[in-house]
């Protein structure tokens, strides 16, 4: 059975590869919407907005919970599970944190009168930071799951997988979620 | 690591013990993590579909033939759909709609890409299962979710989307526009929703298997073609599926939360509406970047296997290999910079469009060659005339006759006049539609006796196959001549018309072939279904003589493929004739007195 393994593993693990692809999915999901909404801006009838402060905050945020999903990765490379717990907690902390404060900055929007349904700059702005908020909260259901099995003593110390699929895809958002602040700060 | 050990171990600690392994009818049958299983339920699924599909066109076919006439059994069968026997404008959209939804993406792509790509990745790169079996059966999963969903929608008061399969906004956008933009639309949008999430959990699993799971020796120079044209498919699904996705989000905002991504200026009944600067040609851009691709989606795998058929029936090897996947991967970046060119009439900027007439026309180089390709491979081949092989030459037939067409649509300034006419519609089904059905058909009669342990009868099998490519030509062809009169398509009755009443023996002709071939098509679901039960055993491993992996395994595999080791491969897949030998399978080593591949 060892022989088949060996013959079968090649350098990237299966798992690992399936999110890189996945990866490549999502993202031309959000070169769907980005690329409309450069084409939309181009016409006429286009309101600019000014981003609220609260996405200055929660970009602060998530650029933090990389770090720390970076240093849980490093701790149980070297088995300090205590510390691996830690950090695992810390991004999901911060994670949240992101999703709490993205809201906060459409509420300071719809303070200012910047609802979903009114320009279509404004409709735009929604959905994208929309969408980004979903697939966040998709990284923070996994590490959910992932800290609650640190909890009840069911992680694999020998297993890195799992946590490097959610360090990747954890990095991924937030990488995603700069492009977009870049994307928006400079197209409005 | 330790999830590949247990998957491939899983394989073999199945293969070795079956006996003892307590397989319910629940995670045999229904939730099955078998790849193989997966591929049977796709299929299955696929034909119901396409029978529902199918059926459909007959109904609308028998309106356009048959103007002036009522029938009072579509009453008792449809209902106020067709009341006093006659269908309702209303519903014959409902139901064209509904057989090109239908047909593009729950048959063409879910049960052709989902059937075959689950059933031949593992079996043809010698792997035990798919890279990730869960998310394999999630995808089966979500397509039958999607599969209700859309079935639901047949049975809603004011019947199922009605704005054709492309469903443009503003009619998919404003639940008032007509009947079938109502709640019809709604379970339209969430099932396509569904759809592509299992199509995407698919395509991610096909390419992480073939570009990690292949056994020692299968480099991806001596993969079968049929797995090159199910890469390129799953990296064009993975891709594109995504803006679609994109686009429907954004039109279910418009429907529903009083956005305007599409919307603006529009007056209903005499009402202004609130909406502004929206753009329904957004939606057309969204849409054909993913549509484009989609034709690919359907034709590629066509493609494939049909290469496969032909060189193994030909008993020859498959003429320029690398010339071929040079060609579908050509075909796969060009499938993406090509979309615009179902748009030369929105207004398009010309100059513009010339960029995607140039692009389009490009096309013909790489299809050529594989055409060129397909001919030399059967030229002077000992061709042995399977049900299997008569369609895959059927298929290189449809896709020269509907691929020239394709030249003429892809000229802007000629598309100016066929664009929305039946020269379309006749250019699509030919090369897309029967095309891919041919080449989905040449795989089930080929892959059948693996699938199923048994062969379909012949007789039947070869009734199927004459019926169905004379009947596609008599159907599709005379709606040339119909298109370039300018007959436009989507029309409900063209009887009213001076200038297209000409047509009414014509369309009536159509519309009679069109029921001889669908049931020569029942006449394939019978023989499929007899043949599963009491169809002719399959008594030897290797009936077709072929050299690729899957007739490797036991007549009947079991979950893990092999019950031994999984073979090691040392060649290509298409070493037929050589050396005084018919064929040698890609397991036997390399002799020394061997020649090199030719």
């Amino acid at each position: 059975m060892n022989t088949v393994v060996m013959e079968q593993r090649k350098k990237l693990h299966p798992h690992k590869f399936t999110l890189w692809v996945g990866i490549g999915s999502i993202l031309m999901m959000f070169a769907g919407l980005t690329s409309a909404y450069i084409v939309k801006r181009n016409q006429a009838n286009w309101l600019s907005f000014e981003l609220p402060h609260w996405f200055w905050y929660s970009t602060g945020a998530i650029v933090l919970s990389s770090v720390c999903i970076m240093l849980a990765v490093r701790s149980l490379k070297k088995g300090e599970m205590a510390a691996y717990r830690g950090w695992v907690g810390s991004t999901l902390v911060l994670g949240v944190l992101f999703i709490v404060m993205q809201w906060m900055g459409f509420r300071e929007l719809w303070a200012q009168g910047i609802t979903l349904v009114g320009n279509v700059a404004y409709s735009f702005l929604f959905v994208i930071v929309g969408f980004h908020a979903l697939h966040v909260l998709g990284g923070v259901i996994a590490l959910l799951v992932l800290y609650i099995k640190i909890l009840i003593g069911k992680a694999d110390r020998s297993n890195l997988v799992p946590v490097q699929l959610a360090a990747t895809y954890w990095h991924f958002v937030d990488l995603l979620w700069i492009y977009l602040m870049i994307f928006l700060l400079m197209i409005r | 690591m330790s999830s590949v050990a247990t998957l491939q171990g899983a394989g073999v600690h199945d293969a070795h013990h079956e006996h003892h392994h307590h397989e319910t009818f629940i995670t045999k049958y229904v939730f099955s993590q078998d790849h193989k299983m997966i591929a049977r339920q796709f299929l299955i699924t696929g034909i119901i579909w396409a029978i529902i599909g199918g059926f459909f066109s007959v109904i609308f076919r028998l309106q356009l033939g048959y103007p002036e006439s009522t029938f009072p059994w579509l009453e008792d069968l449809l209902g106020h759909w067709a009341k006093g026997g006659k269908l309702q404008p209303e519903f014959y959209y409902a139901l064209v709609t509904m057989h090109g939804t239908i047909l593009v993406f729950f048959v063409l792509t879910a049960g052709l890409s989902g059937t075959f790509a689950n059933f031949l990745i593992p079996l043809q790169i010698g792997a035990r299962d798919m890279a990730s079996p869960m998310l394999n059966m999630l995808s089966y999963w979500f397509f039958f979710l999607a599969s209700i969903i859309m079935f639901s929608s047949l049975f809603v008061q004011t019947g199922p989307a009605s704005g054709g399969w492309t469903v443009y906004p503003p009619l998919s956008a404003l639940g008032d526009a007509s009947s079938g933009s109502k709640i019809g639309m709604d379970l339209w949008l969430v099932s396509m929703a569904m759809f592509i999430v299992s199509s995407l959990l698919g395509g991610l699993n096909y390419i992480t298997t073939i570009l990690n799971m292949r056994t020692k020796g299968m480099s991806m120079t001596r993969l079968p073609l049929t797995i090159w044209a199910l890469f390129f498919t799953a990296v064009l699904g993975v891709l594109s599926f995504p803006v679609l996705l994109s686009g429907a989000i954004l039109l279910l905002f418009d429907r529903n939360l009083g956005t305007s991504f599409f919307l603006s200026d529009i007056v209903i009944a005499g009402k202004i509406l609130p909406n502004e600067g929206g753009s329904p040609i957004l939606f057309q851009h969204l849409f054909w970047f993913l549509g484009h691709p989609e034709v690919y989606i359907i034709l590629l795998p066509a493609m494939g296997m049909s290469s496969e058929i032909l060189a193994t029936n030909a008993r020859k090897p498959i003429f320029g290999y690398m010339a071929m996947v040079g060609s579908m991967f050509a075909i796969a970046i060009l499938a993406f910079l090509v979309w615009a060119h179902h748009m030369f009439v929105t207004g398009l900027n010309p100059f513009l469009g010339s960029f995607f007439v140039l692009l389009t026309l490009l096309i013909a180089v790489p299809s050529a060659i594989k055409v060129f390709n397909w001919l030399t491979t059967l030229w002077r081949g000992n061709i042995r005339f399977t049900p299997g092989m008569l369609f895959a030459i059927g298929f290189v037939s449809m896709f020269i006759s509907g691929g020239l067409t394709g030249i003429f649509l892809g000229n802007s300034a000629l598309d100016l006049h066929l664009h929305d006419t039946y020269f379309v519609v006749a250019h699509f089904h030919i090369v897309m539609g029967v095309a891919s059905f041919f080449g989905m058909f040449a795989g089930v009669y080929h892959w059948f006796p693996k699938m199923f342990g048994r062969h379909l009868n012949n007789t039947m099998a070869y009734i199927h196959f004459w019926i169905s490519i004379v009947g596609a030509y008599l159907i599709f062809w005379p709606m040339h001549y119909e298109g370039l009169a300018g007959m436009p398509r989507r029309y409900y009755d063209y009887s009213n018309w001076e200038s297209f009443k000409m047509f009414g023996g014509l369309n009536q002709f159509i519309s009679l072939v069109a029921m001889v071939v669908f049931a020569a098509q029942l006449l394939f679901v019978f023989n499929f279904f007899y043949s599963i039960f009491k169809g002719r055993r399959v008594t030897s491993t290797n009936p077709w003589g072929s050299n690729t992996l899957e007739w490797t395994t036991p007549i009947k595999p079991g979950h893990g493929n092999w019950p031994g080791e999984i073979p090691e491969v040392y060649r290509g897949a298409y070493d037929y004739a050589k050396d005084g030998k018919e064929f040698i399978p890609q397991n036997v080593p390399v002799g020394d007195d061997e020649t090199t591949h030719g």
